[in-house]
């Protein structure tokens, strides 16, 4: 446990020695020196000992008894300043230990994918820097035990996800996504910080243990104070996870790499809102107003986001709204009191998400990067490989039995009817969701890789395998999709669920009121029936839809073309946002920069500069260079002087 | 005895001389001479009032005023020389540079 700092620091070393590597490279590019291999090698190497150290960190909590799983780990004092007083501090218990796993898991099979996908990349060095500092940055996220070096990673991740989104900056819309990804993030880490200092200034501190045992007594149950804390961190976790109102950032994030998208806007980053709320959860359960606004964002968010991937013809702009979607629920698993069910289907999320991206990004590599789906299909015959993986992927994501995505999907639909902050539409909103992701993530299946090709032919000459380096990811991602379901199987259907009692030290409170409520078994094998047949049922009309008749979703397109219209268009929130916030914002300053600074302020300056200047070109006039002159006006001034004293 | 009005009015005089040779004349060595003279005019009052008021500062203020003269001509004649030495020319309006 004494080298849990190593953790994050492995990828903090490779981002040093890969960051030198990119800036003295870049003066050389003349030079033929092939330091991929290199580059490489630190890479993946760093965040691979990453994941080694993890997971022994992980088998040595494994090995403490149930109730003593929290380690604290001070490496030195950060800031001390009277009575604030911050450590880099990091906080290893079993919900930390799953994030740090997943981060640096699946954070390892993106890293090992990326050698593949970028290698003809002229930033490659700068590429494997970027990725390992956003990798050190998740991990200092996850691992802080106070809420400031939590900021820290918070900011961190939010400033490497918009290195990356805008990793091809010479491309207008690339950079332009990565400065929406900022800005975005930044109004909601304005509520986060305030957050973070409303706790400050009502603990004292900004440990964690500290706070969290504070709450009870610190806090009135349902008081304002505490309502509004969470709100603000809630707000903070709106951006970074991209939940209405602020998912905007997110689908235009797709103009980063495809193993990017995959990390950072799938895997980790997004997820981090989740980590904290679920961190959080002792703040949030004394505010019920807060929970019921996460729960109801949440389910909102995901029916919304999933409504838009219905149309969208971009792969991985489906994917974005998926994730967005698929995020909602994680949210509707927190605001309902079910803090494991919503980082278990962030564990499962990874997994298949990932995986998904991946794909998609071997499905490009394979077409020469080709994003539209309208000019794929039957791409089966051709990569093979990358075809069975999407399968496991959108078996997965759709909550098929028996695959990760059911398991962890289900017991969040399961725990948003039966607990006592849950409710029926809260339910009804999930199950909705879930059929409408089997449909989009199946017509994006189907029209990808089944069906007659629509390819341009000249495409479809080149179109070929991914090289292993980029398969070997694939499979291992998709054996995860496929059963990393299973630590977590719910004792109805005959597991112990041994993710929620790993879990159940940390989240305490949270159960105590989850088994307030009791349910008949058969009520949960009727919704479980529900979801399923809603699922199979959606996998049917999209199979209609794509594989058998193309003309049905033409016809429908024309039948409920304002509908189809404002689903293809995103509802217009894209304009609406630019309507009310961006336009106005960019009058304003534009009338401050043309108006108030270039009339008044430099006016001003101007101004007093040209009548100094027009006072003394009057006046030096008497400088005239005549010695006579001077001698006179001095004379003059001595008989002035004299004059006053003799007649005063 | 002669009274010491007679002294001051004779510097008032040499004083008057030395200002009128410096704003009218354009050598330049007849103007340090003027300017010289206006030195002496001045000493001429210290010693009178001296003698008038029985007191020797007036006379010590004279010994200090002739070292600053001696010290000033000896550089204000070196300036002179190198002006020449630049213009070939000792004419005051000749030397006009430093103006607007």
């Amino acid at each position: 446990m004494n080298y849990v700092y190593l953790i994050p620091l492995f990828p903090l070393i490779g981002f040093l020695i890969n960051g030198i590597f990119a800036l003295t490279r870049k003066a050389s590019t003349e030079e033929k020196i092939d330091g991929k291999t290199l580059v490489s090698w630190i890479g993946c190497g760093s965040i691979g000992l990453s994941f080694l150290t993890s997971v022994v960190l992980f088998f040595e909590l494994l090995a403490l008894p149930a109730g003593e799983r929290v380690v604290q780990k001070i490496a030195f004092p950060w800031i001390l300043s009277g009575s604030f007083h911050i450590d880099i501090g990091f906080l290893f218990d079993p919900l930390s230990s799953v994030m740090i796993l997943v981060v640096t898991g699946v954070g390892f099979f993106i890293h090992l994918y990326s050698t593949g996908y970028m290698s003809e990349d002229k930033g490659y060095a700068r590429y494997f820097s970027y990725l390992n500092l956003f990798t050190f940055f998740m991990l200092i996220l996850v691992l802080s035990n106070n809420f400031l070096l939590l900021y820290l990673g918070w900011e961190g991740v939010g400033l490497c996800s918009y290195l990356l989104i805008g990793f091809w900056y010479e491309k207008k819309t690339a950079s332009d996504a990565g400065k929406k990804a900022f800005i975005v993030n930044r109004v909601g880490d304005f509520g986060f910080a305030l957050g973070v200092m409303l706790i400050f200034w009502t603990f004292g501190s900004l440990n964690f243990t500290q706070v969290f045992e504070q709450a009870p007594q610190v806090l009135a149950w349902g008081g304002g104070l505490v309502t509004a804390i969470t709100l603000l961190l809630f707000m903070g976790a709106t951006g970074k996870s991209a939940q209405i109102p602020l998912y905007v950032w997110l689908p235009d994030a797709m103009e980063g790499p495809t193993p990017v998208s995959a990390l950072i806007h799938a895997a980790t980053m997004v997820t981090a809102g989740v980590y904290m709320v679920a961190r959080c959860h002792a703040l949030f359960l004394l505010a019920p107003i807060s929970m019921g606004v996460v729960a109801v964002i949440g389910a909102l968010t995901a029916i919304y986001a999933a409504s838009i991937g219905l149309v969208q013809n971009d792969i991985k702009r489906v994917l974005a709204y998926s994730t967005i979607s698929q995020l909602g629920y994680m949210f509707l698993a927190c605001g309902v009191g079910a803090f494991t069910a919503g980082i278990f289907h962030l564990m499962t999320h990874a997994f298949f998400k990932a995986l998904l991206f991946l794909s998609a990004g071997s499905v490009m590599h394979a077409l020469a990067g080709e994003l539209n789906m309208q000019k794929m299909g039957a791409l089966k015959k051709y990569i093979p490989i990358t075809f069975w993986c999407f399968l496991a992927g959108t078996l997965a994501i759709s909550g098929i039995p028996l695959f990760s995505g059911f398991f962890s999907k289900d017991e969040i639909l399961w725990k948003a009817f039966s607990n006592p902050q849950g409710h029926f539409l809260l339910w009804l909103l999930g199950v909705i969701t879930a059929g409408l992701t089997a449909f989009y993530m199946f017509r994006l299946f189907f029209m990808t890789f089944l069906g007659k090709s629509r390819m341009d032919p000249r495409v479809e000459a080149h179109v070929h395998e991914s090289p292993k380096k980029m398969t070997i990811p694939l499979m291992v991602l998709a054996v995860l999709s496929v059963i990393g379901g299973y630590v977590g199987v719910p004792h109805s259907l005959g597991g112990s669920n041994r993710f929620e009692r790993f879990l159940s030290s940390v989240f305490e409170e949270g159960h105590a009121t989850t088994e307030a409520v009791t349910h008949a078994p058969s009520t949960e094998y009727l919704l479980m029936a529900i979801s399923i047949v809603v699922v199979l049922g959606a996998i049917f009309v999209a199979h209609k839809f794509y594989v058998q008749n193309l003309e049905i979703p033409k016809r429908l397109a024309e039948k409920y073309k304002f509908a189809y219209r404002a689903l293809f268009n995103k509802y217009y929130i894209d304009e609406l946002y630019a309507k009310i916030f961006v336009n106005p914002l960019l009058n304003l300053a534009l009338f401050l920069w043309k108006k108030i600074d270039v009339v008044v302020i430099d006016g001003t300056a101007n101004g007093i500069a040209s009548l100094v200047k027009g006072i003394s070109g009057v006046i030096r006039k008497t400088e005239t260079g005549y010695l006579r002159n001077y001698a006179l006006s001095l004379i003059f001034g001595a008989v002035l002087i004299l004059a006053y004293f003799i007649f005063r | 005895m002669v009274p010491a009005s007679a002294y001051l009015i004779l510097s008032a005089v040499i004083f008057t001389i030395g200002v009128l040779g410096v704003l009218v004349r354009r050598n330049i060595l007849v103007m340090f001479m003027s300017i010289e003279l206006m030195l002496n005019a001045v000493n001429l009052a210290f010693v009178a009032l001296s003698r008038q008021l029985s007191n020797l500062d007036g006379q010590v203020v004279v010994f200090l005023v002739m070292t600053v003269a001696a010290a000033e001509a000896a550089v204000g004649l070196a300036i002179i020389i190198c002006l020449f030495r630049n213009k070939k020319s000792v004419n005051v309006d000749d030397f006009n540079l430093m103006k607007w």
